[in-house]
């Protein structure tokens, strides 16, 4: 009973960062269609500039915003100077990601030296809630809580708003988006800025639970890769979900399934992909 | 490209013939080391382009059929004790039974869920070696001599494996150019550019791009057996997510859909992370620029890009801003 | 142009007389095997700094004769390893080679090793048949094996904080499985019991799901981390709210990530066959030289290659720096003997594995910064602990599915 409990509430913290880390990418690859393979490389630099900036003396919430606003000014000048040039070949798109990917990861292990740093966290949330005999951190409760508002409000900002309609008219028919009038070159750099504020600042968030280290990136890519393509493509919900499912899966696989623990994430997805090609929520084929 | 195959041809017989007069022109063996992990990548890399350039098939998981035939052919000749030509024999024919399973997996999607099941079975894969220890030696790996010695040649010498690996190089720019041009392959390209009409006019869309695939499976085997000769160590590293993106990358970087482009873009690789890494420090950083560079300036891939240059040099007295057309149109034929 | 002629002569003259008393004019090529790029670039970093400071106590001079490094990046890529030793033997004329940071990194060399003949020591690489089941006569390790101090950690644990019940749980690759199989063999020896073992993977994103798993009934914890993991593993073990102790592998809080830890590495004890808290004028010259040049405390990998470089100077004082006939000088490095230096004293044993002493170390905070303070020293424990050659060597190799024999 306790276990079900506990990894219940493991994968469902899990899950919470999994999606904080996969809704920019969802986004992004959902309107535009770009795999963005430097979105592992995003996350771990908005880490890497979060510990720099409360080393500077700011506090843990400044460095989210910061970590944020950072990676975001970072995918504006790379939409804007490469990616722009790029639509439709999605060849092209893989070698430049994969290529920015690179630059990051090494210019992290150039600027912080590769030391494996610890993330701290706000004192208020440290340490563990109890309840009877389970214990459990507080701050993973927090990013659940984050994970949800973050949902609630990315459904806001495409069910409700202006923007939101453009983005979901182009998620549908871009050709037909464009038809009605819909600006893409300004939609675009919107959308690739948020998915990349997103990464940046969940790189911030999440890294009292990962800790930060060269390799982060391409351990999170991977995972990014795998909520994307089971919740199904340019479905906000199906990332949200399918980053639950993927949290749950690896909370009990692991505890469950000890043998399995290095591929637990891949076995569901290539079962899913074969069984059902569209992924678990999209509409369409990927 | 196709239409330019006498070009290609002569093209072929030069680099041969420089390939062959390597050892010649360089006498240190460490050079030639370099030179034979080029020819290994670049096999890797042309039978991934029959996917991604012929077929349009985006694969992230190619370094399963490099490392899975390295595994079985040191596994076999140093702990289950079968023979030089029966361990490599079982290796290929293994990894090609496997690559028939994964296509049929992998071809239940297209696109970019093409790319994830490949990648999905890669880091199974990865996993499998990592975790098996009993079997893989985990993260330390499988070693041991198994350098073969046929027909009495001992191929522990640098030059007389470079030669021997250049035998398969140059089987397979024969018989992935045999394969391209040949019926199937002709159809496997047009299945990558109008699969509705190529299903439309009864062709069996799904036949061709598994036959494609296994094909591709084939040849990755083939490298994953010199892979094994040369370094005679194999350990996850081979079956690693990075190794599959570094051969996707030679594919793009070097020219998807040419035949000769994979050979550039692995040289290009194998020379910056072995040889320029001894004296730029940041030559992770470096490799990075430089796909970003390609795919500015040459987005085509340096192959056609080069070819495009010396087009747009031979016609500029004409006109030199509409040179760039031709050559653009030349990938999809 | 006669000015020239006479420098030239002087130059000719100096020469031929310095040409006897051993190749003093022409340098000593030292091949140097670290990792600038990728995951373990840390590692790499600190046995950079290591290598150069023990060149630098030495003036870049060892038995007189000039020593030239050459450094080739690994990037930690078993193929790439291959190639630079190849870069660094046959391009550049390396004659003695010092790395590589990764166990596979060595085992993916060893066969060159043996067929180039080149003398190699190793400043980190840990794995136990480098010099147990498949010795390499040109090998020599300045490290410990990987339960080298972890035999002194099982028996520790038992007699002296008497735990009965313990929950290993480590990194899930070889250097993992071999540090817990040796602990686990000493500890149940004397005893104690380990009753449940955990492996996560190496590059698990959290540890929420191992850390619940533990077993509450167990007296203590054996966290068996290496790289950064330990600080991760450390910081959810709190704010999970554990209270049960740990017990840590000497990489767990190694000094190279102590420096980043908090209060939760407070109480953590390991062992190690070093710690920068050692208390001998060696070590404590060793420590202030390196807290001057980089401002950190040397751990695992920065005393490691220091020390694979004072292995250098000691086998060439022996052959009076003529490194030309290799056996001898492989002689010389086997029969490496220090009475004093960062470790205490050092020897080596046929198998080219150092014997050392063994520290219990505490994590405790002084003048505001974390350290493994020496509680306990196992003086001079060998590689087989107490079991002999022998018998250590007749059962296969540590692994994960290691159980103690009946």
């Amino acid at each position: 009973m306790n276990f079900w409990v506990i990894q219940g509430l493991n994968g469902l913290a899990f899950g919470s960062l999994l999606f904080i880390l996969a809704s920019g990418f969802s986004l992004i690859f959902g309107l535009m269609r770009i795999v963005n393979l430097s979105h592992g490389a995003y996350f771990m630099l908005g880490a890497y500039v979060g510990i720099s900036a409360m080393a500077a003396g700011a506090s843990f919430w400044t460095a989210i915003l910061i970590g944020g606003v950072a990676i975001a000014v970072l995918g504006a000048v790379i939409e804007r100077l490469i990616l722009r040039r790029l639509t439709g070949q999605p060849l092209a798109q893989v070698l430049v990601t994969l290529g920015i990917a690179f630059i990051i990861a090494d210019a992290c292990v150039w600027i912080w030296t590769g030391d494996p740093r610890p993330v701290p966290m706000p004192r208020e949330l440290a340490g563990a809630f109890r309840i009877h005999q389970l214990a459990f951190p507080i701050y993973r409760l927090f990013v659940i809580g984050v994970a949800f508002t973050l949902a609630a409000a990315l459904w806001f900002l495409l069910e409700r708003t202006r923007l939101g309609a453009m983005i979901r008219a182009g998620v549908d028919d871009l050709n037909m988006a464009r038809a009605m009038g819909i600006r893409t070159s300004v939609l675009f750099p919107v959308v690739f800025c948020l998915g990349s504020a997103l990464a940046g600042a969940g790189g911030v968030l999440a890294g009292p639970i990962l800790s930060v280290y060269p390799g982060l990136d391409t351990d999170m890519l991977p995972l990014a890769l795998v909520v994307v393509i089971l919740g199904g493509v340019g479905s906000l919900l199906g990332a949200f979900i399918g980053s639950l499912i993927i949290g749950f899966i690896y909370s009990y696989g692991q505890a469950l399934f000890p043998d399995l623990a290095y591929m637990i994430l891949f076995l569901p997805m290539v079962l899913v992909l074969t069984l059902r090609p569209t992924g678990l929520f999209g509409r369409q084929a990927i | 490209m196709i239409r330019a195959s006498r070009q290609q041809a002569v093209l072929a017989l030069v680099a041969i013939a420089a390939l062959l007069a390597m050892p010649w022109l360089v006498t240190s063996d460490y050079y030639i080391n370099i030179a034979t992990q080029i020819v290994i990548a670049a096999i890797l890399a042309m039978s991934l382009n029959v996917l991604v350039g012929f077929g349009g098939m985006i694969s992230l998981g190619h370094a399963s059929y490099l490392g899975v035939a390295a595994y079985l052919t040191i596994y076999l000749s140093t702990h289950a004790g079968v023979g030089a030509l029966g361990s490599a024999l079982i290796a290929i024919g293994a990894t090609t039974l496997l690559a028939m399973l994964f296509g049929y997996l992998a071809l239940r999607a297209s696109g970019l869920g093409f790319l994830m099941i490949t990648l999905a079975l890669g880091q199974i894969l990865w996993g499998i070696a990592y975790r098996w220890a009993s079997l893989t030696g985990g993260d330390n790996g499988l070693g041991g001599p198994i350098r073969p010695r046929p027909f009495g040649i001992d191929l522990m010498n640098p030059t007389a494996f470079f030669y021997f690996t250049l035998i398969f190089l140059v089987l397979a720019v024969w018989l992935i150019s045999r394969f391209v041009q040949s019926g199937l392959g002709q159809s496997l390209q047009g299945a990558r550019d109008q699969p509705r009409r190529m299903r439309a006019l009864g062709y069996n869309v799904w036949l061709i791009q598994w036959l494609s695939f296994v094909f591709a499976g084939f040849w990755g085997a083939i490298a994953g057996m010199l892979y094994a000769y040369y370094h005679q160590f194999v350990s996850p590293q081979a079956l690693h997510l990075t190794t599959s993106a570094e051969t996707l990358l030679m594919v793009v970087a070097g020219g998807t859909g040419t035949l000769f482009g994979p050979v550039v873009g692995a040289a290009l690789v194998v020379i910056l992370k072995n040889v320029v890494s001894a004296y730029i420090t940041r030559w992770l950083m470096l490799l990075g620029v430089v796909f970003v560079a390609i795919v500015l300036f040459m987005p085509e891939g340096i192959v056609p890009g080069l070819r495009r240059l010396r087009e747009t040099m031979k016609m500029r007295p004409a006109s030199s801003a509409e040179a760039s057309l031709p050559a653009a149109e030349e990938r999809t034929t | 142009m006669r000015r020239i002629g006479a420098l030239f002569s002087t130059t000719f003259l100096i020469g031929w007389a310095l040409a006897g008393a051993a190749e003093a004019a022409e340098p000593l090529k030292v091949g140097f095997m670290t990792v600038r790029s990728g995951a373990l670039a840390a590692g790499g970093r600190q046995m950079e700094e290591g290598l150069q400071l023990c060149i630098d106590a030495h003036k870049g001079e060892m038995a007189g004769r000039k020593i030239q490094i050459i450094t080739a990046d690994t990037a930690g890529q078993p193929a790439v390893t291959k190639t630079k030793a190849q870069e660094l033997v046959e391009r550049d004329g390396a004659q003695v080679l010092i790395g590589p940071l990764a166990a596979f990194e060595a085992l993916a060399i060893d066969d060159y090793i043996r067929q180039t003949k080149t003398p190699i020591i190793s400043p980190s690489a840990a794995a136990e048949d480098l010099t147990q089941r498949k010795p390499n006569p040109w090998f020599v390790r300045a490290v410990g094996t990987s339960a080298q101090a972890h035999h002194a950690l099982g028996e520790y644990a038992a007699k002296e904080l008497k735990y009965k019940r313990i929950v290993i749980i480590a990194d899930d690759f070889a250097f993992g499985h071999e540090l817990s199989a040796g602990f686990q063999r000493t500890f149940e020896q004397n005893g104690g019991k380990v009753i449940q073992k955990l492996w996560s993977p190496l590059n698990a994103a959290e540890y929420g799901t191992y850390i619940t798993q533990i077993d509450p009934t167990a007296d203590a914890v054996f966290a068996g981390f290496a790289g950064g993991n330990g600080i991760k593993f450390l910081g959810e073990y709190k704010n999970y709210g554990m209270q049960k102790p740990v017990l840590g592998a000497m990489t767990t809080v190694d000094e190279g990530i102590l420096k980043r830890m908090g209060d939760e590495a407070l109480g953590v004890i390991s062992a190690g066959w070093y710690s920068a808290a050692i208390d001998t004028p060696a070590n404590k010259k060793f420590v202030a030289a390196v807290q001057k040049a980089y401002s950190a405390d040397p751990g695992y990998y920065t005393v490691g290659a220091y020390m694979a470089c004072e292995f250098l100077n000691n086998a060439l004082e022996q052959v009076k720096g003529d490194i030309s006939d290799k056996a001898a000088f492989m002689k010389a490095l086997r029969s490496v003997n220090m009475p004093e230096s960062p470790y205490g004293q050092v020897k080596l044993d046929q198998y080219g594995q150092p014997i050392l002493d063994i520290t219990i170390r505490k994590v405790e905070k002084k003048d505001g910064k974390l350290q493994n303070t020496v509680i306990k020293t196992y003086p001079a424990v060998s590689q087989f602990w107490t079991y002999g050659p022998d018998e250590f060597l007749k059962s296969p190799v540590y692994s994960r599915d290691w159980t103690p024999a009946k």
